[in-house]
């Protein structure tokens, strides 16, 4: 059998913060049309992996190839108009503008336009602009934020900026979309809804997911294959019932006991 | 009447340079204590061109808008690096206004710190007007434009911005040399009004005051700064009986404004919404 090319492929990443190696020699697989989940204890290196992936970090070594392409210490916005996306951990929106606005940013940005005939605000210009905002209002329809529209977004509950998060990262029209901790802060209730998103949305826009979480429940129900990784390395990876019964992710989790494992 | 016309023009002319640093400041978010060199820039290139080589009206404003807007690239490319903190560009230009200064003042074309006297007056009212309407329908064109959106996103935040596909470098270089176009053109306009200029007219107070009509006025709007900016440079004129007193007024206001509107006149807002909130709410639901 032969394994198809993965959409995300991460070969002996590293990253080094003075003497400290953050990231160390860590490679996994994005398989295409997956939600790949990352776990593993505080300070393990996973938001650190996410900055490397979108270019926030530049990689101290290792390469990291997106479609096959390297992308490795690319700049953040190539990054994402290659096709990859993320939210935050703590959320970062852009909170004094509307919730239609935060979802029109992107949209802009991907449209080639002429910086003269939109200083003169020319017809066409201003068409564009109305079939952008409607393209983003529709987008915000999709993600059931249509009547937060006007809203100024960071007058939205918790929960929904979150949502909002995603719709923006949409917006760039990814064909990877990184979640990083997408379920912070949210009671059960909301995670389990949370999860039928994530499914929904992968469906939907036909992304591929790759998300970091420390809801076990979440990354167990919904996550295949899941990633370990401990001190910035990778510790198994696997379907959920194999990472589950791996002794060392138990380990890293709670502990050896005495005798060994 | 002339003496009340006179105000009324070099507060348009004021305005207009409010403008520019409005999108700079209030909109992109970088702060700059420089921006009335770029004003000196223009007046000087525009009245050499008109005094010296007789050089249209008309023109001799474009190039100094241009000339201002080249200047600003001159200083941005090294300083607005994405790497950089926004505070090296303050530095930067910090001393870049005051470079200025000494550069005007040893230059045999601009007449030293005597200044240039004799300037064509040009300038009209209805030219004032005609140029600061101008830049308000295309600053408000900018700001819904995908640059002006990218402007306001690292505004609010930069690395979300970058991951909304924003160029950092090229978005900011593009608010300063916008900026420092509108300026460019202010000073033009304030050359062919006075007909003298010199360098003391485009140092460090002169930029504090555009920045302090930003700040009182509002980040994040047009209408504010530009009201802000109104009342600066009337206020001083109308209190001119007070005399010394008139700049304690102009300090207590803006005292008040810092303590009863710290997010400015029209923080975040444009005067416009007030009479149309209800109307702006429906036309976001198709």
């Amino acid at each position: 059998m032969t394994t198809p090319t993965p959409l995300l492929s991460v070969r002996g990443l590293t990253r080094d913060f003075g003497g400290i190696r953050a990231v160390d020699s860590f490679s996994f697989d994005v398989p295409e049309g997956s939600i790949t989940g990352i776990i593993g204890p505080n300070g393990a290196g996973k938001t650190t992996v996410f900055n490397l992936i979108t270019g926030v970090y530049r990689p101290t070594a290792g390469d990291i190839l997106f479609k096959g392409e390297p992308i490795g210490g690319h700049r953040p916005d190539r990054i994402v108009r290659a096709g990859i996306a993320r939210t935050f951990q703590n959320i970062r929106l852009f909170n004094r503008r509307s919730c239609l606005e935060n979802v029109l940013t992107p949209l802009l940005q991907r449209e080639k336009s002429n910086f003269f005939a939109a200083l003169a605000g020319t017809p066409s210009a201003r068409r564009t602009e109305r079939s952008l905002r409607e393209k983003a209002f529709d987008l915000l329809t999709s993600l059931g934020l249509d009547a937060f529209a006007p809203l100024q977004a960071n007058t939205l509950p918790y929960g929904l900026q979150r949502k909002l998060e995603i719709a923006r990262a949409l917006a760039t029209n990814p064909s990877l979309l990184l979640l990083d901790e997408p379920a912070a802060g949210m009671n059960p209730e909301e995670t389990r809804s949370l999860a039928r998103l994530i499914a929904e949305v992968r469906e939907k826009f036909n992304v591929t997911i790759l998300l970091i979480e420390h809801h076990m429940d979440l990354v167990m129900n919904i996550c295949s294959p899941v990633i370990v990784i401990n001190f910035g390395a990778l510790l198994a990876e696997g379907t959920p019932d194999e990472v589950r019964a791996n002794p060392d992710v138990v380990a890293a989790y709670l502990g050896k006991g005495r005798k060994g494992k | 009447m002339d003496y009340i016309l006179s105000i009324v023009v070099l507060a348009g002319i004021n305005m207009i340079a409010v403008l520019g640093l409005s999108i700079f400041t209030g909109f992109t978010g970088l702060f700059s204590l420089g921006h009335a060199a770029f004003v000196g820039v223009g007046a000087y290139t525009s009245a050499i061109l008109t005094y010296y080589y007789y050089v249209p009206f008309p023109l001799a404003l474009l190039a100094g808008s241009a000339a201002a807007g080249l200047v600003s690239l001159i200083i941005g490319i090294p300083t607005l690096r994405a790497k950089l903190r926004s505070d090296y560009f303050a530095i930067a230009i910090l001393g870049f206004g005051e470079a200025l200064r000494v550069i005007l003042e040893n230059l045999e074309i601009t007449n030293g710190a005597r200044g240039l006297p004799g300037i064509d007056s040009f300038t009209t009212l209805p030219i004032v007007i005609f140029c600061l309407g101008g830049g308000i329908l295309v600053a408000r064109n900018f700001l819904r434009s995908r640059w002006g959106a990218a402007c306001i996103a690292i505004r609010e935040d930069p690395i979300a911005a970058e991951m909304a596909g924003v160029r950092l470098f090229q978005t900011r270089l593009l608010s300063l040399v916008v900026s420092a176009v509108y300026c460019g053109l202010s000073g033009g306009l304030l050359a062919h009004f006075l007909s003298f200029i010199q360098p003391v007219m485009f140092t460090l107070i002169q930029s504090t005051q555009l920045l302090a009509a930003v700040i009182a006025g509002g980040m994040g709007s047009l209408s504010g700064p530009l009201i802000a900016s109104f009342v600066f440079i009337a206020l001083p004129e109308a209190l001119r009986v007070a005399q010394i007193w008139r700049l304690v007024a102009y300090g207590l206001l803006l005292v008040l404004i810092m303590v009863y509107r710290p997010q400015g006149l029209m923080g975040y807002s444009e005067i416009s919404s007030f009479f149309s909130k209800n109307r702006s709410r429906e036309r976001m639901q198709p």
